[in-house]
């Protein structure tokens, strides 16, 4: 199933990363088709927007994550980052400055024990100057607003503040686009709405491109854009309500919906003809609402 | 009970001891060592302790805070103080049946003590006023020199460093790990010792198992955070020698100089 994605007078002028027929096996021995991780991806990535890509386990969300900063190489077609080919190994750095990555696990990808130490790794390795390097780190603690924090040990955080450190340590790199590798996952709720409020603050604010990998329905129903992957397909792209409005096909592939929407869905299939493609609480409130308002006509 | 060890811990703060360049900390404490097992009498023993005293004062850590890092070796050092007092030949003072107590053995005995005390004091004070990464920034630093006969002073640094950051998180893992084997009716505590060590077993695989799984983690972001190695790396805080240092060397000979000369005088 191919999924138009790209209109193509927007292209090139405001995309940051480009992918073309990506093909990847883990093993390369045997390039038997069912073993491919990613059968012929298609997507572009615009600059400033807000993507989500959506899937359950094992659809290739993550692989396709780590193709965007040359942790992983295509097997088969090209991704192409500012212009840039990833299987480039001579600009591999280039790459992974302007493609800062946030994983999952917020214990494992801190490196120094001192918040601010940590934040300063990447532009040390980039080999900044002291002095820039202090600006970039007040800079990004103040953006992911840690900065009473940056002399603690990072041990002391809840993992929400374990996992903002770590996207501030990648906004010191000065990156053009922030993916987050299902960087809520290991997350309390609480932590879970302090990253989304970080990374959509950034988004709208310092225009930082962000590509959120997730499962969660919720984060995704915040972005600009949701593209639905199955095992290693994309199958459904689009806005996010017209993504969740077609509640039938996504039960298909194992995805739930936003529980908003599941209630309008639910109480559509019983005859109350109401409109699915609500995302927010208030406006699932304001929809019934009005509904009742009206009289309440069902449909047959 | 694991949380409570200090050594090797960070104590944040921003006194005089804090200030001070890691290589000069570093150093210093190479010289204090050297002085330790030079004392040959109790004057130098007071001497040291004069210092110590000073030295925490104006790191401005709690006393007690210093001291439980003596705690975990404790056993070592009675340990230590009974052979010392036992196996000592000399003027006998005390015996029954093949038990001896000797002159020199008491003497022996409260040297030993008194050493691995202050020994652990010092050590325990450079890594609570010394953050890991300066700490290991200092080191990288000083063996610098040695790069040219293969030392890999980066590599040895990044290593420590990377160490240091999972000590409280692979403590918080062990801990866990035995709730969750005590749950599932693990016995810790009965049995002789082989029983003991096997009782081990249940916790040390998956501690490993998950240890690697984090270090596979880490060397990915790292990574992505465009590590590669040592070269043209540039740091954030920039060691420098200020005022402070040369105080700080000042006050360490003046010690060193104290203590010897209490050995050849008194």
């Amino acid at each position: 199933m191919k999924v138009k994605l790209l209109d193509k007078t927007e292209k090139n002028t405001d995309t940051i990363i480009e992918i073309k027929d990506l093909e990847f096996s883990y093993d390369d021995t045997d390039a038997n088709e069912t073993d491919a991780v990613l059968k012929g991806i298609n997507l572009c990535v615009k600059k400033g927007e807000f993507l989500a890509v959506l899937g359950h386990n094992g659809s290739g969300k993550s692989t396709l994550a780590k193709h965007l900063n040359a942790i992983l190489v295509p097997t088969g077609g090209t991704v192409m980052v500012d212009g840039i080919n990833t299987a480039d190994e001579n600009s591999l750095y280039d790459i992974r400055q302007k493609v800062g990555m946030v994983f999952q696990n917020p214990d494992n990808q801190l490196v120094a024990t001192i918040v601010e130490e940590d934040v300063a790794f990447a532009p040390e390795n980039l080999g900044v100057e002291p002095k820039e390097i202090r600006k970039r780190v007040d800079y990004s603690l103040d953006a992911v607003n840690m900065t009473k924090y940056k002399d603690h040990s990072s041990s002391m955080l809840s993992g929400g503040q374990k996992q903002r450190i770590a996207v501030a340590g990648v906004l010191a790199m000065k990156p053009e686009v922030i993916v987050m590798d299902e960087s809520t996952a290991m997350l309390d709720p609480v932590g879970r709405r302090e990253i989304m409020e970080t990374v959509k603050k950034l988004n709208r604010q310092e225009k930082m491109t962000v590509v959120m990998i997730t499962h969660f329905m919720e984060e995704a129903a915040q972005a600009d854009r949701v593209v639905v992957m199955d095992r290693g397909e994309i199958v459904m792209e689009g806005e996010p309500k017209e993504i969740f409005s077609q509640v039938k096909k996504l039960k298909k592939i194992g995805l739930d919906v936003p529980q908003t929407t599941e209630l309008l869905y639910s109480l559509r299939k019983s005859g109350f003809e109401l409109n699915c493609d609500i995302l927010t609480v208030e406006e699932c409130a304001a929809e019934i609402e009005n509904f009742l308002k009206d009289g309440g006509n069902s449909c047959d | 009970m694991l949380k409570d060890i200090t050594l090797g811990q960070y104590f944040p703060g921003n006194s005089l001891i804090h200030r001070l360049d890691p290589r000069t900390k570093i150093l210093c404490i190479v010289i204090y060592i050297t002085v330790i097992f030079c004392i040959k009498n109790f004057w130098g023993y007071g001497i040291l302790a004069i210092f110590t005293a000073l030295c925490i004062f104006s790191s401005k850590i709690p006393f007690s805070y210093v001291i439980k890092g003596v705690k975990p070796i404790l056993v070592f050092v009675v340990f230590t103080a009974v052979f010392n007092l036992f196996l000592t030949n000399g003027r006998i003072i005390w015996s029954w049946g093949f038990l001896k107590i000797t002159a020199e053995g008491v003497r022996l005995a409260i040297f030993m003590v008194l050493r691995l005390f202050f020994l652990v004091m010092g050590t325990s004070l450079l890594t609570l006023t010394t953050s890991p990464i300066a700490l290991t920034d200092g080191i990288e630093r000083l063996l610098s020199p040695f790069k040219k006969i293969g030392v890999p002073a980066h590599e040895l640094a990044m290593m420590m460093t990377i160490a240091l950051r999972f000590v409280p998180t692979l403590l918080e893992e062990t801990e866990k790990i035995i709730k969750a084997q005590t749950a599932r009716g693990a016995d810790f505590e009965s049995g002789n010792i082989i029983n003991r060590a096997k009782a081990m077993i249940p916790i040390l695989i998956p501690l490993f198992v998950g240890a690697f799984r984090r270090a596979d983690d880490l060397a990915v972001a790292m990574e992505c955070r465009c590590y590669r190695g040592g070269e043209n790396r540039t740091r954030l805080k920039e060691l420098k020698m200020t005022k402070t240092d040369v105080l700080g060397w000042v006050y360490v000979l003046v010690f060193a100089m104290l203590v010897f000369a209490s050995n050849i005088l008194l």
